[in-house]
């Protein structure tokens, strides 16, 4: 892609250990090729859809349209907080929960906390880099995020009301790099939402987005992503996730946008008791490539990951599910499974699934699976029978095929939201096909 | 690692037994255009043969290691210091008194019985390059079959061994099939006339005896429609102290409506690096079955496949590896459905003990507008120590609706109370422990032709004897 060299007043206010780490990245981004075919991390995937020649920096907005972008970002009824950014550039933030403020939750853009946090910041940011594959487009979201969440709860805070983030990226061809670095301290609890937009659905973009979660001992996280980027969108998302002994992260993955998206998620199981689900709910059609790479890493014994990913596939649309469930040494007694869920909605779509283990350790129960099938002719055939129109009872066989992996997120305000998002791409779908 | 030794101490010896080389032929050490015609020389082989080596020779040159997705251990192989070709001048003798004491002795320690030799259809007997016994049962060259080696085949039968020759498995598939492209010799070569089903198994026996001395068969087998064989091989091989490789092609086809099995107990000593390639064409209704046991080697890289080509046409891969200290079982199948209704079933099964790795490498492919194909797959993998190692690879791609496939895969380990249950009832805790590994496989032995299955279940006890405690 060629130089984002973006106005100096941005980079002026940065400390130059930032500047620094940005110049390293830029290095590391130029110098590092980009994936081949010969690439196992990059197997599947359509590498002529990777091209991010076109794109540059996205402008940043008026007041006006930035007012008018907070005013579209509604998501949850009740939240604790809400954040919301146009190209990179904080828009608003709203804290509504006291106990924000009271019992020292840092809730900051990143741009701050790097100032006011510089030890917390140094210490978490992207320390684990990218390993599925992904460590050029790493590289460049390194050298050029400016903006994001950072998210510290104290020991033993619980945040009962979700936060939520939105990131929206606006103009033709504009590039975005939204981070999430969220700390949760022992026995602390926590929802974050990250809601990924466009506000042209039509406009070609690029999206490199970095998040970095840690979890200590006993701590508990659920998060979700809807990514609902610009059906042109090139994408990727690079998910580390650490949890530590007795910890629980619960992630969910709502992929609706993009022309290529790569997500490639990690979680590694670093303490005994240390529990990660990993759910993922994906609506792909037109010509949309969803690549989806997966790393349950349990370094530690006695530790339990549990990953679900649903495809529905419909017109000409790909999916990739490569997954691999690696149990180290001296990880014993662990209990990891895995399993890839395509339904096949038309004559044209293309699932490819990599379910991969690797166990060097002893006394473990691993199990994966992965299927392809579509709706059968009896479950229509009954559906039909009862009066609804084919389809109609296509679409609910298919919500409910869906609706699996959302109710494993345990959050029914979340599940219904998520639900909206979902039906709402079969109507745009429906419209589509029809018009 | 100790304790791991101390548990698992598989007992190499056995298989370890070599006997004076008597090599009246010999292509020298290394490999160049001059081994090649040297081989193509000596086996007075018609130019378009000459030509084919010649041309594979280059495309192994050119193609890298595959260490991009295979084990770096791969880089141990010396080419440079390989045997290519060797042969003791002995022509395929067709009755049993011409066969030299040496390799009777090695029937011998496999534990075939005389009875059974004889009750079997036919033995295709390897020593080094060249078949030195090749003994068709007068019935199935009655029936008008051919069961000859390679060479044979292919300089008195070129009108059926060109036309299928390198068709099913190009020489550019990989890097090892190119290589055997290049220096092949010895295998089979059969061909089953139509409607012609082989009541008994057709069975060849292999074995390294040099040292540096790989081994590069050849086997084409064609069943013409309507016909049905079942073929067999099995190896084992003495121990050296350098790597030796170990590097066949089989090709089969199945035309309409015929079947083949094609059943492998591979033992070979933990020393040989052993890297295959296995692949069949299916046409309509025909139906092709790899049966494949891998207990020795140092490495092993086989991955039988079935190209489903005509319609109804099934494949299967039965398979089970035992990987010990210091061994690599890197093993799977590739089912390619190409026409509609095709199924195919894949059914795994590892041991891992010691420091032993298996690993299961998979792809099923339902390209383009199929309807009713279905495949399964089921890999299960037993761990038997804590430094035992297991991987599972599976790709599948499906494109469309109207097709079914399902991938499962469970890894389990012995437990510490079936072994205490079994020693409550007096067992040693080897035999324990032998007894639960023969159960975990139990299902697919049975899938193996009597004989083998006899003498698989007796190789299981050998690898697991004194393997604990």
């Amino acid at each position: 892609m060629p130089s984002l060299d973006r106005d100096e007043s941005l980079t002026a206010d940065l400390p130059p250990w930032f500047v620094a780490l940005a110049q390293e990245g830029r290095q590391r981004y130029d110098a590092l090729p980009l994936p081949t075919r010969r690439d196992e991390a990059w197997r599947f995937a359509s590498l002529k859809k990777i091209d991010l020649t076109p794109f540059g920096p996205a402008a940043p907005l008026d007041a006006a349209a930035q007012e008018a972008l907070v005013a579209r970002s509604r998501g949850l009824e009740k939240v604790a907080g809400r954040m919301v950014f146009a190209n990179d550039r904080l828009a608003s933030r709203e804290i509504l929960s006291e106990t924000l403020r009271q019992q020292g939750v840092i809730w900051k853009p990143l741009e701050a906390a790097l100032v006011d946090h510089p030890e917390l910041f140094r210490k978490h940011f992207m320390a684990h880099g990218a390993e599925l594959g992904s460590q050029k487009l790493a590289a460049l979201h390194q050298a050029e995020v400016r903006s994001g969440t950072f998210l510290y709860v104290p020991r033993g805070v619980t945040i009962d009301l979700p936060i939520e983030v939105f990131h929206w990226l606006s103009g033709e061809n504009g590039s975005t790099f939204p981070h999430t670095l969220l700390i949760a301290e022992a026995n602390s609890k926590v929802t974050l939402v990250d809601y990924f937009l466009a506000t042209d659905p039509q406009a070609a973009g690029l999206a490199i987005g970095v998040n970095d979660l840690y979890l200590a001992d006993g701590a508990q996280l659920n998060y979700v992503c809807v990514q609902e980027w610009s059906r042109k969108a090139l994408a990727f998302q690079i998910n580390n996730t650490i949890v530590a002994g007795n910890a629980t992260a619960k992630s969910l993955n709502l992929n609706l946008g993009g022309s290529y998206a790569r997500t490639e998620s990690l979680s590694k199981l670093t303490g005994e008791g240390a529990r990660s689900d990993m759910l993922s709910v994906t609506v792909a059609d037109g010509e949309q490539e969803f690549d989806q790479r997966t790393l349950q890493d349990h370094l530690a014994p006695g530790a339990y990951s549990d990953l679900l990913y649903k495809n529905a596939l419909d017109d000409r649309a790909r999916t990739i599910f490569a997954g691999l469930i690696k149990v180290g040494p001296g990880a014993h007694r662990t209990d990891a499974y895995q399993k890839v869920r395509n339904l096949m909605l038309s004559d044209d779509a293309e699932a490819n699934s990599a379910p991969g283990l690797e166990i060097l350790a002893d006394d473990v129960r691993c199990s994966h699976g992965a299927t392809a099938g579509q709706i059968e002719s009896e479950e229509l055939f009954y559906l039909l029978a009862r009066g609804i129109a084919k389809k109609q009872a296509q679409r609910l066989i298919v919500n409910g095929f869906l609706q699996e992996a959302i109710d494993r997120l345990g959050e029914p305000e979340i599940a219904a939201l998520l639900a909206t998002r979902v039906d709402a791409k079969f109507s745009e779908h429906a419209r589509a096909v029809q018009g | 690692m100790a304790e791991a030794v101390s548990q698992i101490d598989i007992d190499r010896s056995i298989g370890d037994f070599s006997y004076p080389e008597q090599h009246e032929f010999d292509a020298g050490i290394g490999l160049s255009a001059d081994t090649i015609h040297y081989i193509a020389d000596v086996k007075g082989e018609p130019d378009w043969i000459r030509e084919f080596r010649l041309k594979a020779l280059s495309t192994f040159e050119s193609k890298p290691m595959p260490t991009h997705w295979a084990t770096e251990d791969l880089n141990a192989i010396n080419f440079d210091k390989i045997r290519y070709y060797l042969a003791n001048a002995q022509r395929p003798t067709r009755s049993w008194d011409d066969v030299p004491e040496d390799v009777k002795k090695t029937f011998e320690r496999l534990g075939i019985p005389e009875q059974e030799r004889k009750f079997l259809a036919g033995v295709e007997a390897q020593f080094d390059s060249e078949a030195v016994y090749s003994n068709i049962k007068k019935a199935v060259g009655d029936q008008g079959v051919i069961f000859v080696g390679s060479t044979e085949g292919l300089i008195k039968h070129p009108e059926i061994f060109r036309k299928w020759f390198g068709k099913v498995i190009p020489t550019g598939d990989n890097k090892f099939s190119a290589l055997n492209s290049a220096v092949f010799s010895g295998g089979s070569f059969i061909y089953v006339p139509p409607g012609v089903k082989v009541k008994h198994p057709l069975q060849a026996y292999f074995r390294i005896n040099a040292e540096n001395f790989g081994q590069f068969e050849r086997t084409l087998i064609i069943a013409d429609e309507g016909s049905e064989v079942m073929y067999m091989e099995g190896c084992t091989a003495p121990k050296f102290e350098t790597a030796t490789l170990h590097s066949a092609v089989v090709e089969l086809v199945a035309l309409k409506g015929a079947k083949i099995q094609y059943v492998t107990v591979q033992n070979w000593s933990s020393n040989v690096f052993n890297l295959v390639t296995k692949r069949a064409i299916a046409h309509e209704e025909a139906e092709v079955k790899w049966i494949d046991c891998n207990i020795g080697s140092r490495l092993t890289m086989k991955y039988p496949g079935v190209v489903l080509k005509g319609r109804k046409a099934r494949g299967e891969v039965i398979s089970i590896a035992l990987a010990s200290n210091g061994q690599h079982q890197d093993t799977g199948a590739k089912m390619i459905h190409a026409a509609d209704e095709t199924t195919s079933n894949i059914v795994s099964k590892s041991i891992s003990v010691g420091s032993g790795r298996a690993t299961y490498r998979g792809l099923v492919h339902v390209p383009k507008h199929l309807k009713g194909c279905k495949n399964n797959t089921e890999c299960d993998a037993l761990l038997i120590n804590a430094s035992s190692r297991t991987d599972t690879y599976p790709a599948v791609t499906v494109r469309g609706t109207g097709n079914t496939t399902q991938h499962e895969a469970s890894v389990s380990q012995v437990s510490a109370e079936q072994i205490f249950y079994m020693q409550q009832r007096g067992l040693s805790e080897a035999q324990a422990m032998s007894l639960s590994v023969n159960g975990f496989v139990n299902d697919l032995v049975r899938e193996f032709p009597m004989e083998y299955s006899v003498e698989l279940k007796r190789l299981i006890d050998l690898e697991m004897e004194g393997s604990v405690g």
